[in-house]
């Protein structure tokens, strides 16, 4: 169990199905949702469930394709990027818990490209922080919020399936 | 007694790979996290496009003072999979024909702005030394990875074997690998053994004549066996290496027939392993003279299958080390 | 030139000798112990308190590549007297080549130089060289070195020929087939390194082969550079069957083991090659009871660029002049061996092996070699601070004892 959440946070249940709401009348059937590791991939595969998807949730490993690369190294815990689906000519939505800088994003869109081409990448995020530094916008959102240098908001996840949100120190400049 | 400190050169001060020298003295969790970035790999060499942009910029110089098109050739395309540059010289014909030192030739290509050398050497040790003089010479921005040194090492060849076989029997404690062949001359049964060890196998064989074998094997943690129906018994894996010609007829073994009969796989010998067991072999085989070719066609065999690993496994290697 | 060396710590080995006395040289030759000659006037006086005063040491193996700096070296570090093997470049094998080297190594003053003549004609272990004729010039004793002798009824018959005139011959007791290919102790470290090795065997069968056959020829033979307890062993027992046989070790035998090849470190590259630990021990119990007389540096120099490649490729040997003393001083601390039985095995002992009783002691009329040291101020041996040729030493970073206060060779002080 996760220890107390402060109260202040909100419930990411209730914004899972609010972003579900958002998206539901874009839907074509052949959409497909693709969450980015960890909280991304989780969001999406709520999001499956909520809106009752039959195609299995891509999810994608941004390591390979992350620009810090040579400041940082490899990501010592890399998990294999599976898209279960041909990506060409396929409407997508792009998934993942915090929208931040926007270069994660801009790293996954690489990636997704690698498979095929998509006939429309969208974006959908429960949150955004502000303080883009690429011109990136979510075309799905439910919460906009400001948080000091160096907090950071962490997705988490219950053994139920369960989401939650957590607040976090990050060194990251 | 006078005692000279030896810090493991493969890793830096904070324990992080800067080569991949051997995998003797690999801890744990690195070879972990090469065999699982490798399992990500895998999964780029599946796609449309076989290639991720993480080396892009960077130049792999391909030193090969031994040649060995084949295994060349794989590091060759891992590097560009990374989306690397990759400059292959022969420096077995060029430089060396010419009188230049070993370390006359990393001079003067640390001078072209090379980013990684994969080395392969005829000599046991000599990617330690391109290694230890790029320290000294201040360019330890340059990774060294080894590609075969002598009888020493050939560490991704190791890696891609254990890669290969926590891919199929996943946990390594309950395991009995047995290694058969000419452990003597051979750099991947070195390179084997050490990672076994390392990863926790449980039992570890080595099966060959006295001719083939190292001494102190057993300090290794090796139990040794002459007779291979005894050594196959209840086996997991069985690794075969490569008879190299030169040694079938001569003074360690009177001939490839009488080899063949003795530790030749056959599938008869292979039933005495677990009915479950896999066939590797590092490649290129000798049909007949190692292996029976109804063993290395059969299904019992992964060894086209740890080629593809191999790539996977060294690009794991490559983009790690150049992170770092 | 009187000299006068006092307050010292004088130790004798061969007469037995370690408490506080005097020593006063004059024409070359100790003139007395203890107290001064009647009307003895010191032209120089050197004040040993708190030093030890020794015999000049007698280094059985070095090579000489540069005569005048190596002699230097010997000299700047306590070796009174060389014994240079006869691979040199040409080989040792005219007696005009001895005279000459004899003669420049005079006429530098420094250390004086014992050679040892070839055994064969180029050291090729085919044809006799001229054994008279270079003893005559001043060969002690005939050598192939490192080099074999592939032939043993050539061998056998160098023996009879050198057993005519009672000359001595110095081998080394490694099997040239079983040792080939090798480059390592056939033990746990080449087998992880994969190194070829070369066994242990490689030694026992030479020395089995070369005492049968001194004892048949009735040669006089010394066997250079043990490298095995089973080695030691059979020299131990051959001696004890009353075969005339003597041996010796190198330096760095008694402080380097197969370990000390780390990661490929070229510089540990050694011919004998470093072997175990167990091996290590034999080496320094068999030196400790005399069944080895004597210890010598090995002394080999090299430009750096024989180091400078992967480790089956690299040259093989280490410069030993500047460690001879410091690595026999410490041994004898670590084995807890009295400075009189250490100091014997590169003194009187050695001076035994050469056949010289006017060297490797102080008696009155002994050959005036004296070196003065402090045996306590520690220091670390940093390559780059040998003078000579090459910085070859794979003991760098270790601590030593055994600083070097005076010499005095042949009677001048250097």
């Amino acid at each position: 169990m996760p220890e107390a959440i402060p109260t202040q946070l909100p419930d990411a249940e209730l914004q899972l199905a609010s972003l579900a709401e958002q998206l539901r009348p874009h839907l074509t059937p052949d959409t497909a949702l693709v969450g980015i590791y960890s909280g991304g991939a989780w969001v999406a595969e709520r999001l499956k469930q909520l809106l009752d998807i039959r195609e299995e949730v891509g999810q994608i490993d941004v390591s390979f394709y992350r620009d810090d690369f040579a400041e940082k190294g490899l990501h010592p815990q890399v998990r294999p990027s599976h898209i279960p689906f041909e990506v060409e000519g396929r409407p997508l939505i792009l998934v993942d818990d915090v929208l931040y800088t926007g270069r994660t994003t801009r790293a996954a869109i690489n990636e997704l490209f690698d498979y095929g081409r998509p006939a429309r990448v969208e974006l959908a995020v429960l949150a955004d922080r502000g303080e883009r530094e690429l011109p990136i916008e979510p075309g799905y959102c439910v919460w906009e919020v400001d948080l000091e240098e160096g907090e950071e908001l962490i997705l988490g996840r219950e053994e139920s399936g369960r989401l939650f949100w957590k607040m976090g120190r990050n060194d990251r400049g | 007694m006078l005692t000279q400190s030896r810090l493991n050169p493969q890793l830096d001060a904070e324990g992080k790979l800067q080569h991949l020298l051997s995998t003797e003295g690999l801890p744990l969790p690195v070879i972990t996290q090469i065999l699982d970035t490798a399992e990500s790999f895998l999964e780029v060499s599946d796609r449309d496009v076989k290639k991720v942009p993480l080396l892009r910029g960077k130049s792999v110089f391909n030193l090969f003072f031994e040649n060995s098109t084949r295994t060349r050739t794989t590091f060759e395309i891992a590097a560009k999979r990374l989306s690397a540059d990759v400059i292959n010289l022969d420096v077995s014909r060029s430089s060396t024909a010419k009188g230049e030192t070993l370390l006359d030739t990393i001079d003067n290509l640390c001078s072209m702005h090379a980013d990684m050398f994969v080395v392969r050497h005829a000599t046991s040790g000599a990617p330690f030394l391109i290694a230890e003089h790029l320290k000294r010479i201040g360019r330890d921005d340059i990774h060294v990875v080894n590609a075969g040194d002598g009888r020493h090492a050939h560490p991704t060849q190791g890696l891609l074997d254990m890669y290969t076989i926590r891919h199929y029997k996943k946990d390594f404690s309950n395991l009995t690998v047995a290694i058969v062949g000419d452990i003597l001359h051979s750099r991947v049964a070195r390179s084997d053994l050490h990672a076994l060890r390392t990863l926790g196998c449980g039992e570890i064989r080595a099966i060959a004549p006295k001719t083939l074998l190292p001494g102190y094997l057993e300090n290794l943690g090796v139990k040794v066996f002459h007779d291979m129906n005894e050594g196959l018994k209840d086996c997991d894996v069985v690794i075969m290496l490569r008879l190299q010609n030169e040694r079938m007829n001569g003074a360690l073994l009177p001939s490839a027939g009488e080899y063949f009969k003795r530790y030749g796989l056959t599938p008869e010998k292979l039933a005495l392993a677990k009915p479950d067991a896999i066939v590797m072999h590092p490649g290129p085989m000798n049909r007949g003279v190692e292996i029976d070719s109804s063993v290395a066609d059969g299904p019992q065999a992964v060894i086209l299958n740890q080629v593809t690993f191999g790539i996977a496994v060294r690009m794991a290697v490559m983009g790690i080390l150049a992170g770092n | 030139m009187n000299i006068s060396i006092k307050n010292g710590r004088l130790i004798d080995p061969k007469n037995g000798i370690d408490a506080r006395q005097d020593l006063f040289i004059a024409d070359g030759r100790i003139a007395a112990v203890g107290q001064a000659p009647a009307g003895f006037v010191p032209e120089r006086e050197i004040d040993a308190a708190g030093y030890v005063v020794c015999p000049g040491l007698i280094d059985l193996s070095a090579r000489l590549p540069s005569l005048e700096a190596e002699l230097a070296c010997a000299a700047a570090n306590g070796i009174t007297t060389v014994v240079c093997p006869p691979d040199t470049r040409p080989v040792l094998d005219e007696p005009s080549l001895v005279e000459r080297l004899i003669q420049r190594a005079e006429a530098l003053g420094l250390a004086r130089v014992l050679p040892l003549g070839a055994l064969t004609k180029g050291l090729q272990g085919q044809t006799l060289a001229s054994m008279a004729g270079l003893a005559s010039a001043g060969c002690v004793a005939f050598s192939q070195a490192s080099q074999p002798v592939t032939d043993l009824q050539s061998l056998y018959r160098a023996m009879q020929y050198a057993a005519t005139y009672d000359f001595a011959v110095w081998l080394r007791p490694q099997d040239y087939q079983l040792a080939k290919d090798g480059v390592a102790h056939d033990g746990e470290m080449a087998a992880r390194l994969g190194l070829a090795g070369i066994p242990v065997a490689a030694e026992t069968v030479a020395i089995a082969t070369l005492i049968e056959l001194a004892k048949s020829t009735g040669v006089r033979l010394h066997l250079m550079r043990l490298s095995s307890a089973a080695g030691v062993a059979m020299v131990r027992e051959a001696k004890a069957r009353g075969v005339a046989v003597s041996c010796d070790v190198a330096a760095h035998h008694l402080h380097l083991a197969e370990e000390d090849i780390g990661y490929f470190n070229a510089q540990a590259r050694f011919d004998p090659p470093l072997r175990s630990v167990a091996d290590r021990a034999a080496l320094r119990f068999g030196l400790a009871e005399g069944v080895i007389q004597a210890v010598c540096s090995d002394h080999t120099p090299m430009e750096a660029d024989g180091k400078q490649v992967p480790f089956g490729e690299a040259e093989v040997g280490a410069r030993g002049l500047e460690l001879l003393l410091p690595l026999v001083l410490a041994w004898a601390r670590e084995d807890g061996l009295s400075l009189g039985t250490a100091l014997a095995r590169v003194t009187s002992d050695a001076a035994a092996v050469i056949g010289r009783s006017d060297l490797g002691h102080l008696a009155v009329g002994a050959v005036a070699d004296v070196c003065v040291f402090d045996a306590e101020t520690e220091w670390t041996i940093t390559p780059d601070a040998f003078t000579s040729v090459g910085r070859n030493s794979p003991l760098a970073g270790r601590t030593m004892s055994g600083r070097i206060q005076a010499v005095v060779a042949g009677g001048r002080l250097l």
